[in-house]
């Protein structure tokens, strides 16, 4: 019997962080292809964000905006009808920094692939012993 | 083998850990500590209606600015990187036709792919959205633009001014912040305006303009350079 407990929206983006983590974790484990394992960063890098983003869940609130859906006044409270912006701020800073580290990853893959003519992991072992 | 093993090991220790925080996790009720502060006062002392927005520009704005810098950080040390010699600037970059579809397309889209960015970084006080989404769009608009023509010449005297403009006028702006307000990047330069309206919250549309800008030339001349880099072979 499964428990309907588990099926609310907070739980469910939980989850779904974690399975990406550990897509992530594995790809970046087993793939070969240097490209193959950027793109594994940023699966887990997705995975991680989604996972900041649903810690600040807050059940039946809505989106930080306040607008027709909150109230359009400035001045008040709203803090009974939102779900906690200062996760989803944060999210941001992460995103971007994902991005250039990825960008930065390309960039090294191209040199590479200048410097051997090959993509493949196993063959860049000049400091192996 | 022992490697599959290892790394076999390694995952399923990580599944366990995270099964158990996902046991133990339950949905909050509430906000805690700071959120709530932001909820009680953000509307009345930034008067941005998007309050992840005056978290990031105004509260936590040295944040935004440091994060503009990795962000060009990143994007020289892509043109360093990829530098390339005095010869292959004239080179062509060999590739296969691009499709009639993908050239039309991009000819109709282009243009307005670049005015949804703007939009998006004019309205990042009010809707979600903001100055990074922005930019990336506008960035998205630049590499369907080489997608469609691979040898297309992007100049980059533009962008290098834009992004220096940009810049510095995000800096200049926190600086008026600390003449005529309460601090640096304060959004009350200009009094706060009114609530919901396209030009109000203060500094806040000026500043996520700047940063719109800023990231999307960053991200075009990352763009850039990966096109260049093509020619040397």
């Amino acid at each position: 019997m499964i428990n309907t407990e588990y099926f609310t929206l907070g739980h469910i983006s939980l989850l779904l962080g974690f399975i990406l983590i550990i897509v992530g974790f594995w790809g970046i484990l087993t793939q070969k292809n240097i490209v193959k394992i950027i793109l594994a960063f940023s699966i887990a890098d997705a995975g991680i964000n989604i996972l900041i983003v649903s810690l600040g869940y807050v059940i039946g609130k809505t989106a930080p905006i306040i607008d027709g859906s909150v109230v359009q006044k400035a001045g008040i409270d709203v803090s009974d009808s939102i779900v906690d912006p200062v996760p989803q701020a944060l999210v941001l800073t992460s995103i971007v920094i994902g991005f250039g580290v990825t960008a930065l990853m390309l960039a090294y893959a191209m040199k590479l692939f200048t410097a051997k003519k090959t993509l493949h992991i196993n063959k860049f072992n000049d400091l192996k012993w | 083998m022992l490697k599959n093993i290892i790394i076999a090991v390694i995952l399923i220790v990580f599944a366990v850990l995270f099964f158990d925080l996902f046991m133990l996790y339950e949905a909050r009720t509430g906000l805690t500590g700071i959120a709530q502060y932001y909820a009680q006062n953000g509307a009345k002392e930034v008067g941005a209606a998007n309050l992840v927005t005056s978290i990031v520009v105004t509260y936590r704005g040295f944040d935004t600015l440091g994060e503009v810098t990795i962000l060009f950080v990143a994007a020289s040390i892509i043109s360093f990187f990829l530098k390339l010699k005095e010869n292959d600037e004239s080179k062509n970059i060999s590739s296969k036709d691009t499709t009639e579809i993908l050239v039309t397309a991009s000819n109709v889209l282009v243009p307005v792919i670049f005015l949804f960015g703007i939009y998006v970084f004019i309205n990042g006080h009010l809707t979600p959205g903001g100055g990074f989404q922005g930019g990336a769009i506008i960035a998205t608009g630049v590499a369907l633009m080489i997608l469609a023509n691979p040898n297309i010449k992007i100049n980059t005297q533009i962008i290098h001014w834009v992004e220096s403009i940009s810049g510095v006028g995000y800096v200049v702006v926190g600086i008026f912040g600390l003449i005529l307000a309460g601090g640096f990047l304060d959004n009350k330069i200009t009094g706060l305006g009114e609530f919901g309206a396209l030009f109000s919250a203060g500094a806040i549309p000026i500043i996520y303009s700047f940063i719109g800008l800023k990231v999307g030339a960053e991200i075009s001349n990352i763009l850039n350079k990966y096109q260049k880099s093509q020619k040397n072979d």
